[in-house]
């Protein structure tokens, strides 16, 4: 797949954004340079998605502007952004039987016109798309009849179609196995080393400190910090952003971080002992 | 590998499968046509029937081409309005249940046209000519209505869309009630007889204005076969394909809106037509837009010409009106969609 990998990435600036009256993202700023590899972190209704939207172009910001390619995201023609923006949504539920070749051929619609019929080349795409993924078997069966995991892997297979410089993914992996899991990040770096620059939402904080290059923590809709894996997930960031007690190690095979979860008789007894050691005012 | 290759060609829409596809329908629709104009209280010699055409001594021809082949021509142009509509609002809607009778729009295409009978009493112009626009201005305003309860925050809700649907249904039957209600008794015969509808017609100016419509319409959504299939997927995947959701949705709005009033117009309300003819041609030929919106409208002019045939056939002494065929067929399948798609878990 052909790419164009200089001068590409994205960037926000002072964005915020509310669905209502409140904004549920706000003031945020950060920059992913071309071929980064970035991830988004926070706890549940922290603004990950709405963040992903916000770089595809589907919400556009009240304030602040998102950039893409050195564009301004709010000025480029629909058709152009979806060339160089690319989208795994977190689901996706289908309504009507599409074979998996046509699903991925969907991803050509930003590069034909009208009616236009698909030509040897968009084909050629499609196939690739369907190899990297490990799909090309499913290639004529009815998308409503995959299971969760298969489909996560056509809908990843049509955004490589788009031929997209970013991809941007909303936990991409939530329905995978632990095999697809590391296979779909691996093959994720494998395009990032060819130019693609990526964004991907994790709830998978180890998955995160694996294959990231850097890491954007949001809370409450905001950024609470962001850096290399090993200064944004560190014990104290992530109790406070998380609110709960997490076991913080070190991976001796990767050398990346781990981060465990505990259970509530385990928690307990950390918890008073963070409070212990806060400064008495704070209490 | 061969094999796989031939298995790629089969898993999409190519231009030589649309050509073979549309080609095959097209004869399709000539043989239903023939058949149904074949069959009538008088049998006809079709052979010398064509032959005669335009003798006005040959009373075959007369027949065929003066009362059959106009109606035949007009169920064609109809069936085939009521079917895009459907497969166009199921796409927008992400919903196999969608249709232009359910979604309530038939109801203010109706409302329209019962207005401007009950108006335009007494107008220089003949009412024939003011209800179409009626009917298109009723629907228009239906769709409006509906389209507008239906979406939160420029988001379409598909569960609340059809409930609107139904609501403004219910709405535009007692609109319907209470102009009838304050109308003359000679305006009332008038409405009822507008409001049953019928393909019978002899009129070849009508039938062609209707096709002129049908293919205006079909033309104008046709252009966004793509578009629509992205937006099946939802709004926010469309968008991130480059369509520009808003604009599509609007055209496609306006069109059907034009395509039911047009057909409520010359025919009456015929409902579940939308709602079969898409559904059987998508289980047929798959889900691609390009080939099911062409597709539906030449399926939806063969079911509504047999319809029609089987409604004027059954009784020797007057006609059923089409809709009663139409939804006697259309009401199950409607109940057995519901329930599958439940089952299905989808709502
Ligand atoms: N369409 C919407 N309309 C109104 N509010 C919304 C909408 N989508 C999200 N929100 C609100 O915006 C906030 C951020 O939501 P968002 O989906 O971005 O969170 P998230 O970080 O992706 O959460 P999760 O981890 O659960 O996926 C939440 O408070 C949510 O309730
Ligand atoms: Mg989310």
């Amino acid at each position: 797949m052909k790419r164009a990998g200089q001068g590409v990435g994205v960037e926000l600036r002072d964005v915020t954004f509310g669905y209502r009256r409140e904004p549920v993202v706000r003031d945020v700023g950060f920059a992913v340079p071309p071929g980064g590899f970035v991830g988004v972190i926070g706890p549940n209704g922290s603004g990950k998605s709405t963040l992903i939207k916000l770089m595809s172009g589907v919400i556009r910001p009240w304030r602040g502007e998102v950039r893409v390619a050195g564009d301004d995201a709010a000025r480029l023609p629909r058709a152009e952004l979806a060339r160089r923006v690319a989208v795994v949504p977190q689901e996706t539920d289908l309504p009507f039987p599409y074979t998996v070749l046509e699903m991925v051929l969907f991803g050509r619609t930003p590069h034909l016109s009208g009616f236009a019929f698909e030509g040897d080349s968009d084909l050629a795409v499609a196939r690739a798309a369907l190899e990297r993924t490990g799909t090309l078997d499913l290639a004529e069966r009815a998308v409503t009849e995959l299971s969760g995991g298969e489909r996560q892997r056509v809908v990843l297979a049509r955004a490589l179609a788009q031929e997209p410089r970013v991809l941007l993914l909303d936990e991409p992996s939530a329905f995978l196995d632990i095999r697809h899991e590391v296979e779909m990040y691996d093959l994720l770096r494998e395009l990032q080393r060819e130019g693609l620059t990526v964004v991907s939402v994790l709830h998978d904080l180890n998955l995160a400190a694996l294959y990231c290059d850097s890491i954007v923590l949001l809370a409450e809709g905001r950024v609470f910090c962001e850096g290399t894996p090993a200064e944004v997930m560190t014990y104290a960031n992530l109790t406070e952003v998380y609110q709960t007690e997490v076991y913080v190690t070190m991976n001796e095979i990767t050398d990346t971080m781990n981060i465990l979860p505990l259970d509530a008789a385990h928690r307990e007894p950390l918890s008073r002992a963070r409070e212990a050691r806060r400064p008495p005012r704070e209490r | 590998m061969p094999s796989r290759a031939i298995a790629f060609e089969a898993a999409h829409l190519t231009r030589r499968r649309f050509r073979a596809v549309i080609a095959a329908l097209v004869l399709g629709v000539v043989a239903v046509a023939l058949l149904c104009v074949a069959v009538g209280p008088v049998r006809i010699d079709l052979a010398a029937a064509l032959f005669g055409f335009g003798d006005a001594s040959a009373i075959d021809s007369v027949i065929l081409f003066r009362t059959r082949l106009p109606r035949v021509l007009l169920a064609n142009c109809v069936g085939a309005a009521l079917a895009m509509t459907g497969a166009v609002l199921q796409a927008l809607l992400r919903n196999p249940l969608a249709e232009p009778h359910i979604l309530g729009v038939s109801g203010g295409a109706a409302f329209g046209g019962v207005l401007t009978l009950f108006l335009a009493a007494g107008a220089p112009v003949p009412s024939y000519l003011l209800t179409p626009f009626g009917a298109f201005a009723g629907a228009l305003a239906a769709m409006l209505v509906v389209y507008r309860l239906g979406t939160v925050n420029g988001r379409l809700q598909p569960y609340t869309f059809l409930l609107a649907g139904v609501v403004c249904n219910a709405f535009t039957g007692a609109l319907i009630m209470a102009v009838n209600a304050v109308a003359d008794l000679f305006q009332t015969h008038g409405i009822l007889f507008w409001l049953m509808g019928s393909l019978a017609t002899t009129s070849y100016p009508l039938v062609l204005a209707s096709a002129f419509f049908v293919a205006l319409g079909g033309v104008l959504v046709a252009r966004h076969a793509r578009a629509l299939n992205a937006l099946t997927l939802g709004e926010d995947n469309a968008t991130q394909l480059g369509v520009d959701v808003s604009a599509v949705r609007r055209l496609c709005f306006v069109v059907c809106s034009l395509l039911v009033g047009a057909s409520v117009a010359v025919s009456g309300m015929i409902g579940f037509v939308g709602l079969i003819v898409p559904h059987v041609t998508r289980l047929l030929l798959g889900s691609d837009h390009r080939l099911l919106l062409p597709a539906s409208a030449l399926v939806g002019g063969m079911f509504l010409s047999v319809a029609d045939t089987v409604a004027r056939s059954l009784s020797s002494t007057s006609e059923l009106p089409v809709g009663v065929i139409t939804a006697l067929t259309g009401g199950p399948f409607f109940v057995y969609l519901l329930r599958r798609q439940s089952s299905r878990g989808l709502w």
